[in-house]
């Protein structure tokens, strides 16, 4: 079966000449949950920003077996569904159920259809209680659900997740596991978090300088790389 | 967060809020072309004005003394056009200028006190306003809190490395934050760009379904653009 993502030999470099992917290879199977890991500046959030063509470097992505390029982007757009680091830049319309029904409504659903599918993304996220509220009013924990229920309400076949955790206290962060791994999307994390990796994903890969140095489970690579504080501590 | 007070009271449930933004937005404009055209006997008919606001206010359970208050911020714009008018030798056109923008100041407040925004920008969509004005509306206030609460992180964070907030340096300081302030804000549209790319995004914002205009809409209408007329005829009759 065809993998769900497939990257071979990209590399890109930022209009300030910062180096940022060297040659990443990469698959995600139907029903995965991968967890990146890997120090800051190692090129994960650039590496996810190509899946979906907001960024474009060299070497190939393809996504649901079709190539990232101009023609395939609204297609693949509706395929991937991104979740942001910052859930205060991606909550952008003046309610809740109007940024959630803001992904359908782009997609050519009617308005009736958009509501239908933001009440019940926000449904599926447990803030079907908040649909009138205003994004600024909501907490951090609840201004993720809303960003997930976003995403959901397209329908996506992979969501890919910035750093889930931030800004979540402990029980935000659980509640957070539990819900994405109740989702039956493939996922791709991007997360400092190695509690929430074990929790949630099956396989890690490790990114070190613009590569992915090593893949694995989430336990082997924290071991590798003394990648917890807890363990490098001596 | 920081919730504004005109926000807190355009939530509010009175009659007034109830109605649909299209039939305030309506009821306003005549409200400020019958404010903007009054020559005669203005003190009389702006008093009257005053007074129909005024009881618009209470109707909508505003708290009086604030409105009052808040409209007054136009004052400092537009007293200085009045003196301006009162040096060129015409206090009489300075005055009219003050009380006119003061009364048109107290209206649109009413409106937006009493319409929560997303309810005022799809009224005002549905009038025919431009599309990309009424986003550039929207996103202003839906981030003008949040980057507000950047440069108060800014300064807290300034004043625990001991600034000070007066002086040359505290000038300076100032405008190296507000250039760092600048970066940040343009770093967070790029963000939203992004976000609003990657949900399919082509330029055009699409927007739910307007709610229906009902009968006792238009009766509110018709009504609201009829008062100021009928105050302003008849004190121009009575003096």
């Amino acid at each position: 079966m065809a993998p769900l993502v497939e990257v071979r030999n990209l590399r890109y470099r930022y209009e300030d000449g910062t180096c940022a992917l060297r040659g990443v290879d990469f698959r995600l199977e139907e029903s995965e949950a991968v967890a990146l890991l890997g120090a800051n500046g190692s090129g994960k959030t650039t590496f996810v920003m190509h899946l979906n063509g907001l960024l474009a470097g060299e070497g190939d992505v393809e996504v649901c077996g079709l190539a990232v390029n101009k023609e395939n982007l609204p297609t693949i757009r509706r395929k991937v569904g991104m979740v942001f680091q910052d859930s205060e830049s991606q909550l952008f319309m003046p309610t809740v159920l109007e940024d959630v029904a803001f992904g359908p409504l782009n997609r050519g659903a009617s308005p009736a259809e958009a509501v239908k599918r933001a009440t019940a993304a926000l449904a599926t996220t447990g803030m079907a209680a908040a649909a009138g509220r205003a994004p600024y009013h909501l907490s951090a924990g609840e201004k993720k659900r809303v960003a997930i229920a976003g995403i959901l309400a397209t329908d996506p076949e992979i969501l890919v997740l910035d750093e889930p955790t931030t800004f979540l206290d402990p029980p935000g962060q659980c509640a957070l596991a539990e819900l994405l791994s109740g989702l039956p999307q493939a996922k791709i994390v991007v997360t400092h978090n190695i509690r929430f990796a074990q929790a949630l994903c099956t396989r890690a890969v490790f990114f070190q300088a613009g590569r992915i140095a090593a893949e694995g489970s989430v336990a082997g690579l924290v071991t590798r790389f003394g990648w917890d504080f807890a363990l490098s501590r001596k | 967060m920081h919730h504004v007070v005109l926000e807190r009271w355009s939530r509010g449930a009175s009659p007034l809020h109830r109605r649909d933004a299209r039939a305030k937005i309506a009821g306003l404009l005549v409200f400020l072309v019958v404010t903007a055209t009054a020559h005669r006997a203005l003190a009389e008919v702006a008093a009257g004005l005053a007074l129909l606001l005024i009881a618009a206010a209470i109707w909508a359970r505003l708290p009086v003394a604030g409105a009052l208050a808040r409209a007054a911020l136009v004052l400092p714009f537009s007293l200085v056009f009045a003196a301006v008018c009162w040096l060129a030798g015409d206090p009489a056109r300075g005055l009219a200028l003050a009380i006119k923008s003061y009364l048109s100041a107290l209206a649109v407040l009413l409106l937006v006190a009493t319409t929560p925004l997303p309810a005022l920008l799809s009224g005002l969509e549905s009038m025919g306003a431009p599309r990309f004005l009424l986003m550039v509306a929207q996103f202003l206030y839906r981030y003008l809190f949040v980057i507000s609460e950047e440069a108060q992180h800014m300064r807290i964070a300034a004043a625990s490395r001991g600034a000070t907030r007066s002086g040359l340096g505290a000038f300076r300081a100032a405008a190296g934050a507000l250039a760092v302030l600048f970066a940040r804000s343009y770093q967070r549209a790029e963000e939203i760009h992004r976000g609003m790319l990657a949900r399919g995004f082509t330029g055009q914002l699409r927007t739910l379904a307007v709610p229906r205009f009902r009968a006792a809409d238009g009766i509110f209408a018709a009504l609201a653009a009829l008062a100021p007329i009928v105050v302003r005829v008849a004190v121009e009759r009575m003096v």
